[in-house]
């Protein structure tokens, strides 16, 4: 008997409006992920895969359809239920790294342990031991200009990943870094944020990087038309 | 997280030195004007104030304040005298004169006579001088800041003589007073030989002072003097509050310092609204993360209001501090703003004013905060 899904898509759409008409960005999307799996998402410009993630990270709500997260159905939950769920289950990794310029590194990836309500020492010696599995000691006092793209980012991982959630959402991690840094810290985040009770999914155009995915959801005009490793072989 | 939020803010030395500089210029404006103006107005009582021991000011019905007057016979005062409840009444003269400075200039007094015999009516203190001087010929009493504005360069003016209305006046002695509305130089002399100083009409009793007697009431003995002689009765606080009241409903002063405080409100609102909604604005892709990350509406609140309270606080003090700084500073300077002080009210309405200006602009800038959708940040 196969392992639950991590998070299951059932027949999810969502449409937007955009001057005066609606526009159907995801067309019943299903999709099963399971534990353990490095999932990315690709896809052209506008082919619903930002819109995809932010629905399964809970950002999102969907026209239809249900995202379930670890066995909980994440829009039955109260608007103050998704965002306490957000906070303790899930880690995000933007494209831009979105960290706080005027915290050093340190604190920024203390972030989600403070917002929990944890004191801020306590959160800070935590953020310290994630920030040495990623090499970041010696960078820990820095602000984030004084750190490069891939020290940067390297921050923003530290941030998702502080909290032990068990699922990662990244947008395009690479996107913003020069061939070498992206491949450093995608095996980085491979290597620290993978596990068999953890899921990540990467929103990606970078075709350097998709050798390190376990599956490869190809997505096209709002629906995954492709499926597994094979998907991108060609 | 108000730690985090603190940090955003003063992490952003421009913008959180911009937001403090709009706090305190927006408070010392208001501070010092609404000071200026308060202590202004209050002014208009000085002559009622530099008056000691007198409860009651007898008038002509027609008289308003101290310099609006309507002359008395001087038959009132022992009308006066003769009430029953009236512990002592003296007579009280005000009235405009001309002096010939030592330089030649003309320059426009007061002259003040006082009861002969008792010197009912001279301020309280003496700065320099005997109060017994005044019973020499001639004598008048020279207040403080009329000394300095005649007198300039540390010109000693004991024993100088005055042409007051072509008459001769020396002066034997410097009182402390509150300077006048006008800050007119304040002749005090007896009231016998302020009727020679004052060029004469019949009637030149300005006022009689009164004071009731022990066990009675001051408002019981005014009604007893207004039946019994016909005059009007002012106790010493409403007649100050006439002084005031008559500066405020026949001056633009009100309508000009209220608009300099209005302008304060504006800049401040405009300099703190502009630099608090950039921070924001520059911020907002941080906020968008919070959200995302988990950080709920209610603890963005939160941030947002320590950001405002930390900048209010430091703005507000400093701004304070400067207009308290500046008062007193002129104040101990002597002349114009002589007894200038910053009444405890003016800060607390000005503490209010920045709580309106940080609560309008805060909620600005959180309506954007809170506006954004966590999902832009995947944008």
């Amino acid at each position: 008997m196969s392992a639950p899904a991590a998070i299951s898509v059932q027949n999810v759409s969502r449409d937007f409006e955009a001057g005066g008409q609606t526009l159907r960005v995801l067309n019943s999307v299903n999709t099963d992920i399971m534990p353990g799996e490095l999932t990315f998402l690709v896809g052209e410009s506008g082919s619903g895969k930002t819109t995809l993630i932010s629905i399964i990270a809970g950002i999102l709500y969907p026209t239809e359809g249900t995202v379930a997260v670890f066995g909980t159905d994440l829009y039955q939950l109260s608007d103050a239920d998704l965002v306490r769920f957000r906070l303790a289950n899930i880690g995000f990794i933007f494209q831009q790294y979105n960290l706080i310029p005027s915290l050093t590194a340190a604190e920024n990836a203390s972030v989600p342990l403070v917002a929990a309500g944890m004191a801020r020492e306590e959160a800070l010696a935590r953020s310290m031991v994630i920030l040495d599995k990623l090499n970041m000691t010696a960078q820990a006092e820095k602000r984030p200009n004084q750190l490069s793209g891939g020290q940067q980012q390297r921050v923003a991982i530290a941030r998702a990943l502080v909290h032990e959630p068990r699922l990662i959402v990244c947008d395009e991690p690479t996107a913003a870094l020069d061939a070498k840094s992206g491949r450093r810290v995608m095996d980085l985040l491979r290597e620290v944020a993978l596990s068999p009770d953890r899921t990540v999914i990467i929103v990606t155009h970078d075709n350097r990087i998709f050798d390190l995915a376990d599956r490869i959801l190809v997505m096209e005009d709002g629906r995954i038309t492709k499926d597994g490793r094979e998907a991108m072989d060609h | 997280m108000t730690w985090i939020a603190l940090k955003m803010l003063t992490g952003d030395r421009q913008k959180f030195l911009g937001l403090i500089f709009g706090i305190a210029f927006s408070t010392l404006l208001i501070t010092q004007q609404l000071t200026i103006f308060v202590n202004l107005i209050q002014r208009g009582s000085s002559a009622v104030y530099n008056v000691g021991t007198v409860d009651l000011w007898v008038m002509d019905p027609a008289s308003r304040t101290t310099d609006v007057v309507y002359p008395l016979p001087s038959t009132a005062l022992d009308r006066v005298r003769g009430v029953a409840g009236v512990e002592w009444a003296a007579p009280y003269l005000q009235s405009a004169a001309t002096i010939r400075t030592p330089e030649g200039d003309l320059e426009g007094v007061t002259v003040i006579g006082i009861d002969d015999s008792s010197l009912i009516g001279m301020p309280r203190k003496m700065i320099r001088g005997e109060k017994t001087a005044l019973y020499e010929p001639d004598t008048v009493f020279i207040d403080d800041v009329g000394a300095e504005r005649l007198f300039p360069g540390g010109i000693d003016p004991i024993g100088r003589t005055l042409e007051l209305n072509d008459r001769r006046a020396v002066i034997r002695g410097i009182v402390d007073t509150i300077p006048s509305f006008t800050s007119q130089v304040l002749l005090y002399t007896r009231y016998s030989n302020a009727l020679s100083y004052v060029p004469g009409t019949r009637n030149r009793l300005s006022f009689v002072v009164a004071r009731t007697a022990a066990g009675k009431s001051q408002g019981e003995v005014a009604k007893a003097i207004t039946a019994q002689t016909g005059l009007k009765v002012r106790t010493r606080d409403e007649f100050a509050a006439d002084g005031r009241n008559f500066i405020i409903e026949n001056t633009g002063i009100p309508v000009n310092f209220g608009i300099t405080v209005a302008l304060g409100v504006v800049v401040g609102i405009a300099i703190v609204g502009l630099t608090l909604s950039l921070f924001i604005r520059d911020n907002i892709k941080q906020f968008g993360a919070l959200k995302a990350i988990g950080v709920t509406n209610g603890k963005i609140r939160l941030m947002v209001a320590a950001q405002a309270g930390l900048v209010g606080l430091i703005g507000y003090a400093l701004g304070v501090l400067a207009a308290v700084a500046f008062v007193n500073g002129f104040a101990l300077g002597g002349g114009f703003f002589k007894g200038f002080y910053t009444p405890w009210q003016i800060p607390v309405m000005t503490a209010g004013v920045t709580i309106l200006i940080l609560t309008l602009t805060g909620f600005g800038a959180l309506r954007t905060v809170l506006k954004t959708e966590p999902a832009s940040v995947f944008r």
